[in-house]
């Protein structure tokens, strides 16, 4: 039941000393980066954010170092080594895809085992689903996570329902769609999407939002072996941002367990995807950063033991704050702890407006609007 | 040639002769025959020329990181755009994918305007919100982000002018990429259902994105694609054949037959968008053939010059304007301020009075203005 809880060490570029909040002991540990206002004048040219890898591990044997696409393709590759059913397709899979996450699988495993599909997502997963229905262990791309609507239907009332309708009968548990997800820099409307809050809304689909190479390699895994239709969604801006020492061989994290990064007493946040970096990065308090591997059938146990603790709960994603996942948790944390919160839950989210072009470092849910959230809520 | 001529010993008019259109469905195919002014010749070459050198210099802003986000170059493809406008008029409706600088260009925006939009500057087309990929004016609806998603817009647009009994149409274009989406099907059939006033385009050049055409279709023949939908297969590197087969195709909807299929036979100098260099699924040298043999800007200008049409000397004058007007652009594009920060959370709704936008937290709130 204990999650492991791992220290998170952050480098510093420099410190910055902000007087009142946090002792000595605590700032010690996290230092912010300087450089704020110069930031906001300066033209955006690189990430918002540095990402932090975790400490080595052995716990899974041998490990090479990668980046998220390249975990993604050891992921891929050790699943079409070991399942001979399984097949890859997607809008330009076969040369390795937009984003190389499939680099040289078509070279080892052969062009019917990884081949491009026509520009046509509602065929793509409709397609999906049928070959996870009649056995093979089907992984399918949707290039960006915002070109998920055509088939949105495929997924919603084909995929979701199909063991309950059919009573067990058949099902479409073989099936796995990964699609790139979230903000990016220069995305704009049509590419920096979180769509995971219309997902999680329906029962019978999973939702998976990795945040770092380590995790996500893991947590594909286990969701291809998983018996029920998954949606993956690769944070994108980590796709070269993030390296970390990776298990070259096969493991899997469970799903549906909440990961505790960091124990502390103060305050509780939760995020998921390139969020975990912005959220646990500025802590100048005692925080319990939690993770959520999986969305749904997700253990908010956790959640409520963290923040009957520590009394106050803090959400953070990209996606816009109305009817995003954030509410969903807010709202059951508060009907489990309500005596125990010492604030009213904060949701650090984006606007409620279509994800803008040249106003994302205003749109975005950084570190400094988590920190001001964090400051109002231990004053609260 | 030294001695100079004045403009009265220019021809005014002549017949060019172009390649005829693959028919489907259809018992006439455009003219073979046809004629072209020498005003004409030169307004064409004057706009295909501002359109070349503003994806040029497109191409140069983003390289020096003043354009980011994604960009689509138009170049190589200028005939498809100037002979389609050659053949309606501003009253008539269009609608297009993201590849649509040019559109923007010949349905009423500005050079200035389009820069400003690309560098995302209050003076732009959409006030700096939209980007390369949504470009908007009168009668042209963009500039549309998802691949096949503007297609039924374009038949429900069509329905509108049927509806109001005006004698306008649609132009509906899309790629050969985009040719293979559920949605298009869908609507060739309400639109030959309800005989819509509405000209399908299929933009073939010959790639979607890195795949060619082979690779992603069954069937190559994007003009039979509609099946029930009479179909014109031209060659979209000579502006007289678009311009012909437009107005072609133009007279078949507004006599109230209903739609129509063109597939313009074209070809894209830079790569899918300035992330994709362009080489890694042809080569090089297939780009340079079709540069040397079929450049629609070329192609023009050996018409206009050995049929005594134009002067060596007038053409490079209006060269010379043309480049003056995008260095112009460029320099308003990237001296403009940015849209103030207000405008994040305006225009989300229709609304009277302003609406509460919450924000990044919840001591965060915006006016939403509309």
């Amino acid at each position: 039941m204990a999650a492991a809880a791992r220290l998170f060490i952050r480098g510093a570029h420099s410190t910055l000393a902000i007087s009142g909040v946090g002792t000595g002991k605590q700032s010690s540990l996290f230092k912010l980066s300087a450089g704020c206002s110069s930031r906001l004048k300066a033209q955006r040219h690189v990430a918002h954010f540095t990402f932090q890898p975790d400490p080595p591990t052995t716990e899974y044997g041998a490990t090479q170092k990668m980046n998220l696409f390249q975990s993604i393709t050891s992921a891929l590759d050790n699943t079409l080594a070991s399942d001979p059913t399984a097949v890859i397709f997607g809008e330009d899979v076969a040369f390795g895809g937009v984003f190389r996450c499939t680099v040289g699988l078509r070279d080892k495993y052969g062009k019917d085992r990884v081949f491009n599909t026509p520009l046509c997502e509602q065929g793509i997963v409709g397609f999906g689903i049928g070959a996870a229905t009649a056995g093979a262990t089907a992984i399918a791309e949707i290039q960006f996570a915002d070109y998920i609507f055509p088939a949105f239907d495929q997924i919603v009332n084909e995929a979701a329902k199909y063991r309950y309708r059919s009573g067990n009968l058949f099902d479409c548990g073989n099936l796995t769609i990964r699609a790139p997800w979230g903000c990016v820099g220069h995305g704009s409307l049509y590419h920096s999407q979180s769509p995971e809050a219309y997902f999680v809304h329906c029962p019978g689909i999973k939702v998976v939002i990795p945040r770092s190479p380590l995790q996500a390699k893991g947590l594909l895994l286990s969701c291809i072996a998983d018996n029920n239709p998954c949606l993956f969604f690769e944070p994108k801006i980590l796709y070269r941002a993030a390296v970390e020492q990776v298990p070259v061989d096969s493991y899997t994290i469970p799903l549906s367990q909440a990961e505790v990064l960091q124990e502390g007493s103060d305050l509780t946040l939760v995020a998921w995807g390139t969020q975990v970096r912005d959220v646990a990065s500025d802590t100048s308090r005692s925080v319990s950063p939690e993770h959520f591997r999986s969305m749904l059938n997700f253990s908010l146990v956790h959640v409520f033991q963290s923040v009957a603790r520590t009394g106050r709960l803090l959400i953070s994603h990209e996606a816009p704050v109305t009817g995003g996942f954030a509410a969903e948790i807010s709202s059951t944390v508060q009907e489990e702890c309500f005596l125990n919160l010492e604030a009213p839950i904060a949701r650090v989210c984006g606007y409620d407006t279509p994800f803008p072009h040249i106003f994302e470092p205003f749109y975005i849910p950084d570190k400094w609007k988590c920190f001001d959230a964090i400051k109002r809520m231990i004053n609260y | 040639v030294v001695s100079a001529r004045t403009y009265s010993d220019f021809t005014t008019q002549a017949t060019f002769e172009v390649k005829k259109c693959d028919v489907f469905k259809l018992d006439e195919a455009p003219a073979t025959q046809v004629v072209m002014t020498r005003d004409e010749g030169l307004q064409y070459y004057r706009t295909m020329q501002t359109m070349r050198r503003m994806e040029l210099k497109a191409d140069q802003l983003y390289k020096q990181k003043i354009i980011r986000g994604f960009c689509h170059l138009y170049d190589g493809q200028e005939a498809c755009a100037v002979g389609i406008e050659a053949s309606i008029n501003l009253k008539d409706h269009l609608i297009t994918a993201y590849r649509a600088h040019g559109y923007t260009l010949t349905r009423g925006g500005t050079v200035k305007e389009i820069m400003a939009e690309l560098t995302g500057r209050r003076g732009g087309i959409a006030k700096g919100k939209g980007g390369s990929m949504h470009m908007y004016c009168k009668h042209f609806y963009g500039g549309n982000g998802i691949v096949g998603a503007q297609v039924p817009l374009g038949a429900g647009v069509a329905l509108a002018c049927k509806y109001k009994d005006t004698d306008e149409l649609c132009v509906c274009l899309y790629g050969d990429g985009a040719a293979n989406q559920g949605q298009i099907f869908e609507t060739y059939n309400m639109a030959a259902l309800w005989k819509l006033p509405v000209i399908f385009i299929c933009e073939n050049n010959r790639y979607g994105m890195g795949t060619s055409v082979e690779r992603a279709a069954a069937s190559t023949d994007y003009f039979k694609r509609g099946e029930f939908i009479p179909g014109l297969r031209v060659d979209g590197m000579d502006i007289l054949c678009v311009r012909e087969a437009t107005r072609f195709a133009a007279d078949h909807c507004r006599s109230g037959k209903g739609p129509i299929l063109m597939e313009l036979q074209t070809y894209r100098y830079h790569g899918h968008s300035m992330s994709d260099p362009g080489v890694s699924y042809r080569t090089r040298e297939e780009i340079q053939e079709v540069r040397s043999k079929s450049d629609p800007i070329s192609l023009l200008k050996d018409r206009l010059l050995s049929n005594n049409m134009a002067s060596v000397e007038e053409l490079k004058e209006i060269d010379v304007e043309v480049r003056k007007e995008i260095e112009d652009a460029a320099q308003f594009a990237t001296t403009d301020p940015e849209p103030p920060l207000e405008e994040l959370c305006n225009h989300i709704f229709s609304n009277n009075p302003p609406v509460e936008v919450r924000g990044t937290n919840p001591w965060a709130k915006l006016k939403s203005l509309s």
